[in-house]
């Protein structure tokens, strides 16, 4: 089993009610830490001893955050200037982290036809994760496709409802390791992974 | 045996204690009157345990005066006690005058001689530090204004009473002397018979040689016995400190409950003086107890009886003249609001510093020994009925004082659920209500400063005026349907005596509170309330923060190492409170290195821990790897 860690960003949390219905899906499980950063750190005092121990305790670290100007959150860019320390997550001495599994989980208003090269928005999510994707690459960290959460704005409870239960899937199989790692190579989203199989 | 009879009076006054004590602070008499009664009914005229030696029970125990002195002065720094000067001088100075005055009059008008009638209103001007001083901190009123203006008297009619010692004996040669039987006289020291000047030179001597052993000596002989770690040769070094201090005072002429209180401001600054006062504290207490028992078995009833009548009258009296100066007095002094009566009645008892003073005039042929055993009831009577007195402004004065003079009185709170409870609306809790306020949230707000009340309401705030130390105020708060109560209010001692109560009685609710140091933040988290904030500590840290700003640390470097103290602040103050709930005698060790472990934090902060946390920008490591990589 793979212990997971859950870094998770929303400062208005109360009223996102999609990452509330992801994060009831998953706080229960077995193997799983939600760290909730903005309720950790609400004035961005990051605590870097505690948070580089929390990641050597676990083996797959997932960025959940709603995606704000094409990114994160402010305290996720604050976490990562922090946390992943050079001699600690990368640089010659710095293999903390090396042989870890990174994911992004994001919500966004966007449909996904918006987020393409003919859409308004330019470029995939893939592309704009670049920095995140490049970041774990760094820390020697494999990368896995995002989980995304397209239309936000739109979305009825019972389609919420469902991408929670598909999260809920996609963190399980994780952590039981019963992901294919060639099937990965092929998804552009790992919401694709609960689709096939059904 | 001798002893035999020692351990036999201890259990007597002992176990007399225990049992009255306790019956008369759940009838909310306060422990004063209940050590009075216990000795009342030990004493000869009820069941007779204890017999003519209780007078020099009464001597022994007067050294709980000292201790308790020591102890005030402790908390009192210099600059604290300067700044008190036109209380001490003005207040106090007027009020023994005044009322010494005054009886003066009374006694020449009740045919007694001049010199006597001096004598009279100058012993029975000065009220009773003992029943005043433990009043005051029983009840938490030290910080109240009341409170403070009573202590300013208090000290003045201590240093009073060493020119009453000196003018008694002048004063007796003036008339003709009392009839009696028994004639020895006994000096009170030898510096008494030297002429004025030398004697002004040795107390100024002595004064001078206790400020400088205090500043710069004691903290060395404490720290070498501390760091022995055994605790009673502490104990013992404290008492030591004390007991001389009081001898050498008194050898010199001097009262040894001024000397030491002296003592106590010199030492108020030292990083020892919560050591030296909890030491102290306990036989203090004891000692009190032990001297108010011996008043109240010193009551001489053979006399009350024989002319009871007169007795009471002139104890009403008595109580009455004092009263009306002190009320005066106070009014011109700028206590208002209640608080003058408080102040008035706290002092309207005579002082047992009268017991020494009646039977040195009787040694100097004053008085005779009618004259002195009839004082020295009137003054035991008083000094029985001023706990009476308070209870009487509490109940009846204070309620009706307020009702007519701001028609304020404790209100009547609205029957609405609010979910939190905001004690105290001073400078603390007003930030705490507006915030609150501020995000919407109903808030019932008591305070118990009724001009507060009053400033408040008019900018619209909905506060009401009330004591939340009564346990009928917290339910008329609504606590039954609170979910937060915020212990805002400067009593401290009160907030904790709350705060243990609601924790007993209504788990559901959940306290904050406001601490006055660290070690009230300790009893806090030993009732296991942990969401507790120093007064002080937050807009201390903010100046400091602003204070690296102008010394050239950018805003935000400054920032950091605020918020990284205030981090290490959290930290330490946990060690130290496990080391407080271990061990008190290892905290005297643990104080002090506490003191070392800030010095070497702060000077290691620069350097180390501010880096530590921050070296994600700090590039020195990327560098260097790069220059290697070249």
């Amino acid at each position: 089993m793979k212990k997971i860690l859950i870094l998770f960003a929303h400062p208005a949390f109360h009223k996102s009610l999609i990452n509330k219905m992801l994060m009831e899906a998953i706080k229960d499980l077995d193997g799983v830490t939600v760290n909730n950063l903005y309720e950790k750190y609400p004035d961005f005092f990051i605590d870097v001893p505690v948070e580089q121990k929390l990641l050597t305790e676990h083996d797959i670290i997932i960025w959940q955050h709603p995606f704000y100007w094409y990114s994160a959150p402010a305290i996720i860019k604050e976490w990562m200037d922090l946390v992943l320390q050079h001699g600690f997550a990368y640089g010659t001495h710095g293999r903390a982290l090396e042989g870890k599994w990174a994911m992004s989980c994001i919500s966004t208003g966007g449909r996904k036809e918006v987020y393409s090269a003919e859409g308004k928005n330019r470029y995939t999510i893939n592309q704009f994760l670049a920095p995140f994707i490049q970041s774990a690459s760094l820390c020697r960290m494999e990368n896995l496709p995002p989980f995304v959460v397209h239309g936000s704005h739109t979305l009825s409870r019972d389609d919420i409802k469902k991408f929670a239960d598909d999260y809920r899937k996609v963190i399980t199989m994780l952590r039981d390791n019963e992901i294919d790692s060639e099937q990965l190579n092929t998804m552009e989203y790992m919401n694709e992974i609960i689709k096939r199989d059904a | 045996m001798h002893n035999q009879e020692f351990f036999l009076n201890a259990l007597i006054y002992l176990g007399a204690a225990v049992v009255s004590v306790p019956i008369a602070k759940k009838l909310g008499l306060g422990s004063v009157l209940g050590y009075l009664l216990a000795g009342i009914i030990i004493g000869p005229f009820v069941l007779r345990l204890v017999g003519n030696e209780a007078g020099e029970v009464m001597h022994f125990a007067e050294f709980g005066v000292v201790l308790m002195l020591f102890i005030i002065g402790l908390e009192l720094e210099p600059k604290l006690l300067w700044k008190m000067r036109r209380s001490i001088f003005g207040l106090g100075g007027l009020q023994v005058i005044i009322t010494a005055g005054i009886i003066t009059g009374v006694a020449l008008l009740l045919n007694f001689q001049l010199n006597r009638a001096v004598a009279i209103g100058l012993i029975l001007a000065l009220s009773s530090t003992a029943i005043v001083l433990q009043t005051l901190s029983e009840k938490g009123l030290m910080r109240n204004i009341a409170g403070r203006s009573a202590f300013s008297v208090l000290l003045f009619q201590d240093m009073a009473v060493i020119p009453i010692l000196a003018l008694l004996p002048i004063i007796a040669t003036l008339g003709t002397p009392a009839d009696l039987s028994d004639t020895s006289i006994n000096s009170i020291g030898q510096v008494a018979q030297l002429p004025g000047w030398l004697q002004l030179l040795i107390i100024i001597g002595a004064i001078s040689v206790l400020v400088i052993i205090g500043r710069f000596a004691a903290r060395h002989i404490f720290r070498l016995v501390a760091e022995t770690g055994l605790h009673e040769v502490f104990v013992a070094l404290a008492l030591l400190m004390v007991i001389g201090t009081a001898l050498g005072m008194d050898a010199i002429g001097l009262s040894p409950a001024l000397g030491t209180f002296i003592a106590g401001v010199v030492l108020a600054d030292s990083e020892y003086r919560h050591e030296l006062e909890t030491t102290i504290d306990p036989f203090k207490g004891l000692l009190l107890g032990l001297f108010f028992i011996s008043v109240g078995a010193g009551i001489n009833f053979n006399l009350l009886i024989e002319d009871p009548w007169v007795i009471i009258l002139f104890v009403l009296l008595l109580i009455f003249i004092k009263f009306v100066v002190l009320l005066i007095l106070g009014r011109i002094f700028r206590l208002k609001k209640g608080f003058e009566f408080l102040f008035a009645f706290l002092l309207a008892q005579a002082s047992e510093f009268a017991f020494v003073l009646i039977s040195f005039s009787k040694q100097n042929k004053l008085f005779d020994e009618q004259t002195s055993g009839m004082l020295l009831l009137v003054v035991t009577l008083s000094m029985a009925i001023s706990p009476l007195l308070l209870i009487f402004n509490d109940k009846a004065v204070s309620p009706i004082l307020a009702r007519w003079q701001n028609k304020l009185e404790y209100d009547d709170i609205e029957d609405e659920e609010t979910p939190v409870i905001l004690a105290g609306f001073g400078r603390f809790g007003l930030t705490v209500g507006r915030i609150l306020l501020a995000n919407g949230i109903k808030v019932t707000i008591l305070d118990n400063n009724p001009s507060n009340v009053e400033t408040l309401r008019k900018y619209g705030f909905k506060l009401y005026f009330g004591d939340i130390t009564r346990p009928t105020m917290l339910e008329k708060a609504g606590i039954e349907n609170a979910r937060l109560l915020i212990l805002s209010m400067a009593e401290h001692e009160n907030a904790l005596k709350v705060a243990e109560i609601v924790r007993k009685k209504y788990t559901h609710v959940k306290i904050l509170a406001r601490a006055k140091d660290i070690f009230h933040v300790f009893e806090y988290l030993n009732l296991n309330i942990n969401k507790v904030q120093r007064e002080n500590f937050h807009s201390a840290a903010e100046l400091g923060n602003d204070a690296l700003i102008e010394l050239g640390f950018s805003k935000y470097e400054a920032y950091r190492a605020t918020r990284t103290f205030k981090h290490h602040e959290d930290q330490v103050t946990e060690e130290l409170y496990q080391h407080w709930l271990e061990d008190q005698g290892k905290f005297i060790q643990e104080t002090r290195r506490f003191a070392e472990q800030v010095k070497e934090t702060l000077q290691a902060e620069k350097n180390y821990s501010i880096h530590e946390t921050d070296c994600a920008w700090d590039v020195d490591s990327l560098k260097d790897e790069a220059k290697k990589e070249e």
